[in-house]
C-alpha cells in the first residue's frame, strides 16, 4: 500500500513539473497537421505514380536550387520507387549534363549523363549557391529525415507504437504551403518571407508552389496542396528508397520471432516441468 | 546434473526438434545479409555498367587502352599484315590452341579486343613488343602474337576476350 | 571455477584434445554444468542478453567498417552509400544503431536488478565494480560511434564533449588539443575515433571475461537474495537458465525488431541527418537518450568544472556502492522500506533523463537541481542509513524453502502473504 501510493505521488509530481515545464516553454512553431501518406504503418508502400508526379515537380521546380546528389539515376529504376524501366533512368540520365575529366588536354568537361551518374549539383560551391536568397538552399537527398517538429508529451511516446515516422514529410508539405503574410508587428526581417510553420517564421525561401504550375499527365488536380504532397512523398523516397523492402521484411521477422518466442516459452516449461516446474 | 533420456524420440522431444528446427532456420536467415553484404553493391554494379567505345580515331596498327570494371581492355586496329601473321601459324600447335578466327567477330577480323591482363600473374604486358609483333609482359617474359594468344613464357593462356558487340561498324560495346 | 570438471569427453579425438587444451571441460563445468539458483527470474537473463547485444555490435560493426570511409568529407557519404547501395547494408545500419540503444537499455536493466536485490554485495563487489567499468566502457564506445557518421549533432556532440576536458585545472586546454589532433574537432579526431571506436569493444570483450569469471567464483546472486546451500536449491544452468535466458532473448529482440524494421529512427535526431557543419549550431544540442540523465546532472551546475565532475562522481558513485549500503539483507524483497526508495531513484533517473533533453532554462533547471541532489542523496545518505535503521522482513532459510514452499518461509512472525513470493 504505502509503495503504491509512495509511486502514485512521485509519478503524480512528476507529471505535474512536466506540463508545467512544457506551458513555460519557448515560442514554438505550429505543428504540421498529420496527412496520410500511402507509405505509412507497417504495410505502406510507396505510390508509383505519386513518386513520378512528385520528381516532375521536383524538375520542374525545385532542382534549379536544391540537389539531390545522393540519389542516382539507376535509382529511379529500382523495385519499390518510382518504377522507370532502365532504359526510361538512362534516358533522364541523358537529359543531364555531368562534369567528366581531365580530358587529354587536361580540361574538365560535360558529357551526357550514364545511368551510373548521381543527380549533378545545381551548383558549383556553397559559395555560388548561396548568392541568390543569401542562403544555401540545402540538399534534398535525406531532408525528409532531417526535419521533423516535436511532439510533445504523451504524443512521442504513442509514436513509438503507432510507427509514426512521417514527421519529415509532414513538415516540409505544410512549409512549402505555409506562406502567409505576417501577422502585424512581426519584425521580419528583408529578404525573408513569413512561414506559418518554418521555426522562427522568417525563411529565406519565396514560395516555391503555386495552381497550375506543373503539369500533371494523370488527372490530378495540378493545385499547390497536390504538388506539396507529391513532391513531399517522392523525398521520402530518395531518403528511404528501400523503405519498402524493410517493412516487408519486417513483418516476416516478426512473425519468425513471435513464433520463435512462442515455442521457447513451450519448450521451457517442459524442461523446467522435470524439476518441479516454475522459475 | 539432469538426465536425458536415453528412450526413442517421443511427442515431447517434438517441441525439442520444432525449437531447434526453428533455431538453425533463424541462424540461416540471419547469415543471409552478413555474407550478402560482401557482394558488389548497386554503386559498384552500375559503375561496371558496358561502356561504348568509338571506334573512328583508332588508325590502322593503333592499339589502345580503356578501362571496364576496373580492368584495362585493349582495342587493337589491326593490319593485313597483323592479320595474316596470326593466321599463318598452326594454331594447334600453340600453348593455348585457339584459331584466330575465334577471337574476332565475323566480318570484324581487323578488331581485336583483349582484357590487357597477363595471365601468368596480372601484370599488364606492353604493346608492339616481343618477338611476336604482339605484347610482352616485362614481369616474367611472356609474349603474346597479334592474336593475342600465348607463344612463349610462363602465362597459360591466351589473353582472354571480355564480352562485347558492335553496335555499329565504328563503335563497339565492351561488356 | 572449480577446478575439476564433471565432463567426460566421449569421442577419441576429444579426450585427446582435452589434454592438450581443456576448453571443453572449461564450457562444460562453466555454462553447462555450473549450478544456478533455481530460484532466478527472468531479471537475471538481461546478462545473456546483453552478451548477444555485444555480440550483435561486434558483427554488424565489422561488416559496416567494411563500406564506411573515416574521412571529413567522405564519412556522411559513406554511411549513406551503406545506406542505399551495399546489399541489405539499411539492415546493417540500423540494426547497429538501435542495437546500441537496446544494448543500453539491457545494461540499465542489468544494473537496476544489482541495485535492486543487492547483487553487489559481499562477495560480489569485484564483479559489481567491474560492471560499472564496463558502463565506463559503453558509454565511451557509443559516444565515439555516434560521432562517426559526421552528421550535425555527431559533430557538436564531439565539440560540447571535448570541451568539457578544458575544465581541468592548469592542462585543461592542451588536453583538449591533445583529444582533437587540432585546434577543432576535425579529421583528425574523427580518424582517432573510428580507431578507438573498433578498439574498445575488444576491450568490453576483455572486461565481460572477468565479469563472468568474478560472477562464477561468487556464484548468481537470486531474487532472495540468500546463499544457496544444499543441492536442491540449484539446477544446472544448461538446459535450466539456458532456455531461460534464449526465451526472453528473442522477446527482447521482438522489441528490437520493433524498432529496427518500423521505427529505425524513432529514437535517434533528425539533425543527424544533416552533414556536419562547423559554422552551423543546431538549436538544440542533445545526446542520444541513453546519455541524457548524465547530461541533465552535468548542466544542473552551474560551474563547468562543478559539472563535469558531479558527471563523473555520478558514474563513480556506483562503483563505492557495495560499501555505502550498509544493510545486511541483500534483497529488496525483504527491504521494505528500500524499495520504495528504490522505485523513487528510478523515477529520478527517468525524470533526469527527460530533463536532458528539455533546454537547459527556467524551471528545467530548477527541477534538474533538485533531482541531481536526490540522485546523490540516495547513494550518500539513504543506502547507508536505511541499513542501520530499517527493519528487514524475515529471510526464508533457503532458496528451495522460498520456492517450494510457495513464500512462507519457517519460522515467519505472522504472516506474509504475497510480497514475499520469490516470483520468477
Amino acid at each position: 500500500m504505502t509503495l503504491t501510493r509512495t509511486i502514485l505521488a512521485v509519478a503524480a509530481v512528476g507529471v505535474a513539473a512536466m506540463l508545467a515545464c512544457h506551458g513555460a516553454g519557448a515560442a514554438e512553431s505550429e505543428s504540421p497537421p498529420q496527412l496520410k501518406w500511402s507509405f505509412a504503418g507497417p504495410f505502406g508502400l510507396y505510390d508509383e505514380a505519386q513518386l513520378q508526379r512528385g520528381f516532375k515537380v521536383y524538375r520542374e521546380v525545385c532542382q534549379n536550387c536544391h540537389g539531390l546528389s545522393l540519389l542516382a539515376f539507376y535509382n529511379l529504376a529500382d523495385p519499390g520507387g518510382p518504377g522507370y524501366s532502365a532504359a526510361q533512368a538512362t534516358a533522364i540520365a541523358g537529359e543531364y549534363q555531368v562534369t567528366d575529366g581531365p580530358n587529354d588536354q587536361g580540361e574538365m568537361f560535360q558529357r551526357p549523363g550514364r545511368a551510373a551518374d548521381h543527380f549533378p549539383p545545381p551548383f558549383p560551391n556553397e559559395q555560388a549557391a548561396r548568392v541568390r536568397y543569401n542562403a544555401v538552399p540545402p540538399d534534398f537527398s535525406v531532408i525528409a529525415k532531417a526535419r521533423t517538429y516535436e511532439r510533445g508529451f504523451p504524443w512521442f511516446v504513442i509514436d513509438m507504437v503507432s510507427q509514426y515516422q512521417e514527421h519529415g514529410v509532414d513538415y516540409i508539405a505544410a512549409y512549402v504551403n505555409g506562406y502567409e503574410d505576417a501577422p502585424s508587428g512581426f519584425n521580419l526581417p528583408d529578404g525573408s518571407y513569413y512561414n506559418k510553420y518554418f521555426p522562427g517564421h522568417s525563411t529565406a525561401m519565396p514560395k516555391p508552389l503555386v495552381d497550375g504550375q506543373v503539369d500533371y499527365t494523370d488527372g490530378t488536380p495540378a493545385k499547390g496542396e497536390q504538388y506539396a504532397k507529391d513532391v513531399s512523398a517522392f523525398l521520402m523516397w530518395v531518403a528511404e528508397p528501400h523503405l519498402e523492402a524493410r517493412k516487408r521484411i519486417g513483418f516476416q521477422v516478426m512473425i519468425f520471432l513471435i513464433v520463435f518466442a512462442g515455442l521457447l516459452y513451450f519448450t521451457k516449461k517442459k524442461v523446467w516441468a522435470e524439476v518441479g516446474g516454475h522459475a | 546434473m539432469t538426465t536425458t533420456s536415453s528412450a526413442e524420440p517421443t511427442r515431447r522431444d517434438f517441441i525439442y526438434i520444432m525449437t531447434g528446427a526453428v533455431a538453425a532456420a533463424g541462424a540461416v536467415a540471419a547469415a543471409v545479409p552478413l555474407i550478402a553484404q560482401m557482394n558488389p553493391d548497386a554503386s559498384t554494379i552500375a559503375a561496371g555498367a558496358p561502356i561504348d567505345v568509338d571506334l573512328g580515331p583508332i588508325a590502322e596498327g593503333q592499339i589502345i587502352k580503356v578501362f571496364w570494371r576496373g580492368k584495362p581492355i585493349f582495342i587493337g586496329h589491326r593490319s593485313k599484315k597483323e592479320i595474316d601473321e596470326a593466321r599463318a601459324i598452326d594454331w594447334r600447335t600453340l600453348p593455348d590452341p585457339q584459331p584466330d578466327q575465334a577471337r574476332v567477330k565475323d566480318g570484324k577480323d581487323q578488331w581485336l579486343v583483349l582484357v590487357g591482363i597477363c595471365t601468368h600473374l596480372g601484370c599488364i604486358p606492353l604493346a608492339h613488343q616481343g618477338d611476336y609483333d604482339g605484347w610482352f609482359c616485362p614481369c616474367h617474359g611472356s609474349q603474346y602474337d597479334t592474336s593475342g594468344r600465348i607463344r612463349r613464357g610462363p602465362a597459360p593462356a591466351n589473353l582472354p576476350l571480355p564480352p562485347y558487340e558492335f553496335v555499329s561498324d565504328t563503335k563497339v560495346r565492351i561488356g | 571455477m572449480s577446478g575439476h570438471s564433471t565432463y567426460q569427453p566421449q569421442s577419441r579425438f576429444m579426450k585427446w584434445f582435452e589434454a592438450r587444451l581443456p576448453i571443453a571441460g572449461l564450457i562444460h563445468s562453466s555454462f553447462v554444468a555450473y549450478p544456478t539458483p533455481r530460484n532466478l527470474n527472468y531479471w537475471w537473463t538481461f546478462g545473456g542478453i546483453l552478451s548477444f547485444m555485444l555480440g550483435v555490435q561486434f558483427v554488424t560493426g565489422i561488416v559496416l567498417a567494411m563500406h564506411y570511409t573515416p574521412h571529413v568529407d567522405h564519412a556522411f557519404n559513406s554511411v549513406e552509400h551503406i545506406m542505399r547501395d551495399v546489399n541489405y547494408g539499411w539492415l546493417l545500419r540500423y540494426l547497429h544503431a538501435n542495437g546500441a540503444s537496446m544494448f543500453f537499455l539491457a545494461g540499465y536493466i542489468h544494473v537496476f536488478r544489482g541495485l535492486y536485490y543487492g547483487s553487489y554485495k559481499d562477495p560480489r563487489e569485484v564483479l559489481w565494480i567491474l560492471g560499472v567499468i564496463l558502463l565506463l566502457l559503453m558509454i565511451a564506445t557509443g559516444f565515439m560511434g555516434y560521432v562517426l557518421p559526421w552528421g550535425q549533432m555527431s559533430f557538436w556532440a564531439a565539440t560540447v564533449i571535448t570541451n568539457l576536458f578544458s575544465a581541468i585545472p592548469l592542462v585543461g586546454e592542451s588536453v583538449v588539443t591533445w583529444l582533437w589532433g587540432g585546434y577543432s574537432v576535425g579529421n583528425p579526431t574523427l580518424n582517432r575515433f573510428y580507431s578507438l571506436h573498433y578498439l574498445l569493444p575488444f576491450v568490453i570483450a576483455g572486461v565481460v571475461l572477468l565479469h563472468v569469471w568474478a560472477l562464477h567464483v561468487a556464484g548468481q546472486n537470486n531474487p532472495a537474495g540468500i546463499d544457496a546451500k544444499a543441492k536442491q536449491d540449484t539446477v544446472a544452468f544448461t538446459p535450466y537458465a539456458t532456455i531461460k535466458d534464449a526465451f526472453f532473448l528473442v522477446c527482447f529482440c521482438v522489441l528490437y525488431a520493433w524498432f529496427v524494421f518500423y521505427v529505425p529512427n524513432y529514437m535517434g535526431h533528425a539533425d543527424n541527418y544533416i552533414q556536419a557543419n562547423p559554422q552551423v549550431t543546431p538549436t538544440h544540442i542533445v545526446p542520444e537518450w541513453y546519455y541524457l540523465p548524465f547530461y541533465a546532472i552535468l548542466r544542473a551546475i552551474p560551474s563547468k568544472l562543478g559539472g563535469v565532475t558531479m558527471l563523473l562522481a555520478s558514474i563513480a558513485i556506483l562503483a563505492f556502492v557495495p560499501w555505502l549500503d550498509t544493510s545486511r539483507v541483500k534483497s529488496a524483497s525483504y527491504r521494505p522500506l528500500y524499495r520504495q526508495f528504490f522505485w523513487i531513484f528510478v523515477l529520478v533517473c527517468v525524470g533526469l533523463g527527460w530533463l536532458g533533453s528539455k533546454p537547459a532554462e527556467g524551471g528545467y533547471v530548477i527541477a534538474a537541481r533538485i533531482l541531481t541532489a536526490w540522485y546523490f542523496i540516495h547513494f550518500v545518505i539513504i543506502l547507508p542509513l536505511l541499513g542501520l535503521f530499517e527493519t528487514p522482513k524475515p529471510l526464508p532459510s533457503s532458496i528451495s524453502e522460498a520456492v517450494l514452499r510457495e513464500g512462507v518461509p519457517i519460522g515467519a512472525s505472522g504472516p506474509a502473504p504475497g510480497r514475499d513470493k520469490a516470483r520468477p
